[in-house]
């Protein structure tokens, strides 16, 4: 087996919400012991409701936001909690592009000074080698030469999204986390941006963590995709597996909520109500109050992602066999 | 059941932007359709096709003064409502029509409770039900939209509330009058697909008991797949192919929508492969061609096209199709 790129153990970030005057503070566990790893070359898609951990995970691994408890290997090396100086020589092989390309783009910096600019900070290259650098980047994310002397503004989010990619790839990633990356774009646009993360992709020969609610775009980039509730991975499994022979009663719900051209529609949701708050995680299983099949012991004991000892396919739920047998899930 | 003659008509409607210059152009140039009493058309296309612009040209919600209607039709019931005064419009709203758009805060009320708000449509449109009575009716609709504990929440403010919970609010004060046609753009499409699933299967059931007529209005195309008679395809301010839904996934019939369905991730047939994306992106209002509007993406366009618009043309089977070639395409 070869050594992970990146491996997880244990990853918790609460954040501290005040109350109030004399309250006592409450803790909101946006990420809540979460382990995985993931090999060069590969991608681990991630899923899962609105407010359930995902960037915060990401923001977590990056170091964005300081992890409360845990450990983040990157080749082996524990980066959780170092220092920003400390932590500077691995923050060049771990990049991250968010939904909204403007909000990380200076709007008053050209496109060109602003790929150039992460060069600059790791002073890398003359001047010289910088500009033939940034005129590679912008020809490798499909942009002409022209762009460096424009400003983003003067961009569609489509194009915006490659001056992303491009200042991302600048320092030559090993690790790319993609947050939402194409979830604002329109349908032909999302395609192409797309494809071009899977060329670069297969030039760099980068590891990636792709984000995103869209479980279709998640199932066509990813090579294993983790499902995540509440600040916990509940499935982890190859991306056939997870889309297409769930095992987790909240998956096979999420699964047969994904509306498809060609199924017929809902008769009744699969799964009603909302995500419990993350300041108040119930104990026992996280999904209990949402799952028909919950039992004493699931309101009791939480269950551990468990991995098959035949497939790897990991799962965190008391009952998954049984209710497999007896339950037969639209997917 | 299917009435014949139609709820909703819109004949060559045509609705004029004005820009930061002061000019004028159509953005919606010359859209015909019509919705039927228990019918769903599904209107579909990417961000900027124009589809909002149509949604709210029928009830004279344009934002004025930079957009008004410059041409055609729009009749309810027979009744044209491009000419009807302000006064006459808001009662049909109150008392017929219902909009749902996608951001709910610009439309419900920040200073009311939730329960107030869906009181008040009660007290307008059901004057004769007693105060217990339409209380019980305000819990009862908060429950059909799945509020989770509806009793505990009659009496939160909407920024008190989650996004999704925000957005089916919306959806009960739409539908507790009890409409004739419900207009809805993109309802869904800042919701988990789980909350989705639940919106989506309340408006199907509702539809049937009651017959209301739809306008369904969305980007995604699985999404209109679930719920959609009929299914007008948006491009650049025109409708470019209308079919019935299942024949329009079976065999479309413009290299658009052809071009919209291949895009997709869910259309690969390997994961982790190039998508088969159009090139470039939908023409701003004052970039549109003078032929074809699609003309620049579409890998069939000649000299005919680039120099004449294609006209709608209808066909027995139901399809209506605007474009040169797609018969000779089609071979
Ligand atoms: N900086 C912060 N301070 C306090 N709470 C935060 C912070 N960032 C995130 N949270 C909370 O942590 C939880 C997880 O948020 P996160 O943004 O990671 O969710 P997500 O899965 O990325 O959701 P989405 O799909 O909406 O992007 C939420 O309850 C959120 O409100
Ligand atoms: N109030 C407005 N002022 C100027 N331009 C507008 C206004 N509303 C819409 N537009 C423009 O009209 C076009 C169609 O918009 P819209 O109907 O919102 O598209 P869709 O709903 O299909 O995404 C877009 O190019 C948009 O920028
Ligand atoms: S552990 Fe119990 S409550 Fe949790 S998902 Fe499994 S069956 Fe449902
Ligand atoms: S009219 Fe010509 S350019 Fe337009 S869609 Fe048809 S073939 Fe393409
Ligand atoms: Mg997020
Ligand atoms: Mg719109």
């Amino acid at each position: 087996m070869i050594n992970p790129l990146l491996k997880v153990e244990d990853l918790t970030l609460h954040f501290p919400q005040s109350q109030g005057f004399l309250q006592p503070k409450r803790l909101l566990r946006a990420v809540d012991g979460v382990s995985f790893s993931i090999q060069p070359g590969e991608t681990l898609g991630l899923v899962g409701e609105s407010g359930c951990g995902k960037s915060s995970l990401g923001k977590a691994l990056l170091n964005l936001h300081r992890p409360t408890s845990g450990r983040v290997l990157f080749r082996g090396e524990n980066i959780a909690g170092l220092s920003d100086r400390e932590k500077r020589p691995l923050r060049r092989k771990m990049q991250i592009i968010f939904q909204d390309p403007s909000e990380s783009l200076n709007s008053r910096h050209t496109v060109g000074t602003i790929i150039e600019e992460p060069l600059i900070i790791h002073r890398l290259g003359d001047h010289r080698s910088r500009q033939a650098r940034v005129n590679e980047l912008l020809d490798m994310v499909g942009l002409p030469a022209s762009a460096a002397d424009k400003y983003p503004h003067e961009f569609s989010g489509g194009q915006r999204q490659r001056i992303g990619i491009a200042r991302a790839i600048a320092l030559k990633p090993e690790l790319l986390v993609c947050d939402e990356a194409v979830s604002a774009l329109d349908v032909s646009v999302q395609a192409q941006i797309l494809n071009l993360l899977l060329d670069i992709q297969q030039e760099l020969s980068l590891s990636m963590l792709f984000i995103s609610h869209d479980i279709s775009v998640v199932q066509h980039m990813s090579d294993r995709i983790a499902v995540m509730y509440l600040g916990r991975l509940l499935e982890v499994a190859g991306a056939s597996s997870v889309t297409g022979k769930p095992r987790h009663p909240y998956t096979r719900a999420l699964m047969d909520s994904v509306p498809k051209i060609g199924s017929s529609p809902v008769e009744r949701a699969p799964l009603s109500g909302d995500l419990p708050s993350p300041m108040a995680i119930p104990t026992g299983c996280r999904f209990a109050a949402r799952c028909p099949h919950r039992t004493e012991l699931c309101t009791r004991e939480e269950p551990a992602l468990i991995a098959d000892p035949n497939t790897a396919h990991q799962t965190a739920c008391h009952h998954w066999r049984e209710i497999i047998a007896t339950t037969a899930s639209a997917v | 059941m299917t009435d014949s003659s139609p709820l909703l008509s819109v004949e060559q409607l045509h609705v004029a932007i004005r820009n930061d210059h002061g000019i004028s152009r159509d953005m919606v140039s010359g859209v015909s359709f019509t919705v039927a009493a228990g019918e769903t058309l599904g209107l579909v296309g990417e961000s900027g096709c124009g589809k909002s612009l149509t949604a709210m040209s029928i009830l004279g919600l344009l934002p004025r003064p930079q957009a008004g209607i410059s041409g055609g039709q729009v009749r309810y019931r027979g009744e044209d409502l491009a000419g009807a005064s302000r006064q006459r419009l808001r009662t049909l709203r109150s008392a017929e029509i219902a909009v749902i758009f996608q951001d709910p805060m610009t439309a419900l009320n920040p200073v009311h409770t939730i329960g107030r708000q869906v009181e008040e449509v009660l007290r307008l449109h059901f004057p004769g039900l007693k105060a217990g009575d339409r209380r019980q009716r305000v819990l009862t609709l908060l429950e059909d939209v799945g509020i989770p504990a509806a009793a505990e929440r009659v009496n939160a403010y909407p920024h008190q509330l989650s996004g999704g919970m925000r957005q089916r609010v919306m959806i009960a004060i739409a539908l507790a009058g009890e409409p004739k046609l419900l207009i809805a753009d993109e309802p869904t499409t800042a919701l988990d697909v789980t909350i989705q699933a639940q919106i989506i299967s309340l408006l199907i059931s509702l539809q049937q008991q009651r017959g209301m007529g739809m306008l369904f209005i969305t980007h995604d195309l699985a999404l209109v797949a679930q719920l959609a008679d009929r299914i007008a395809v948006m491009y650049a301010g025109k409708i470019v192919e209308q079919q019935p839904a299942e024949q329009l996934f079976a065999s479309p019939r413009h290299p658009y929508t052809k071009g919209l369905l291949a895009a997709l991730p869910a259309a690969a047939e390997q994961p982790k492969t190039r998508l088969a994306a159009m090139t470039g992106q939908v023409p701003g209002i004052d970039q549109m061609p003078t032929g074809c509007r699609f003309a620049n993406r579409c890998p069939h366009a000649d000299d005919l096209c680039l120099n004449t618009d294609p006209a709608l043309e209808s066909f027995t089977d139901g399809a209506a199709v605007a474009c040169h070639h797609w018969k000779k395409l089609n071979d």
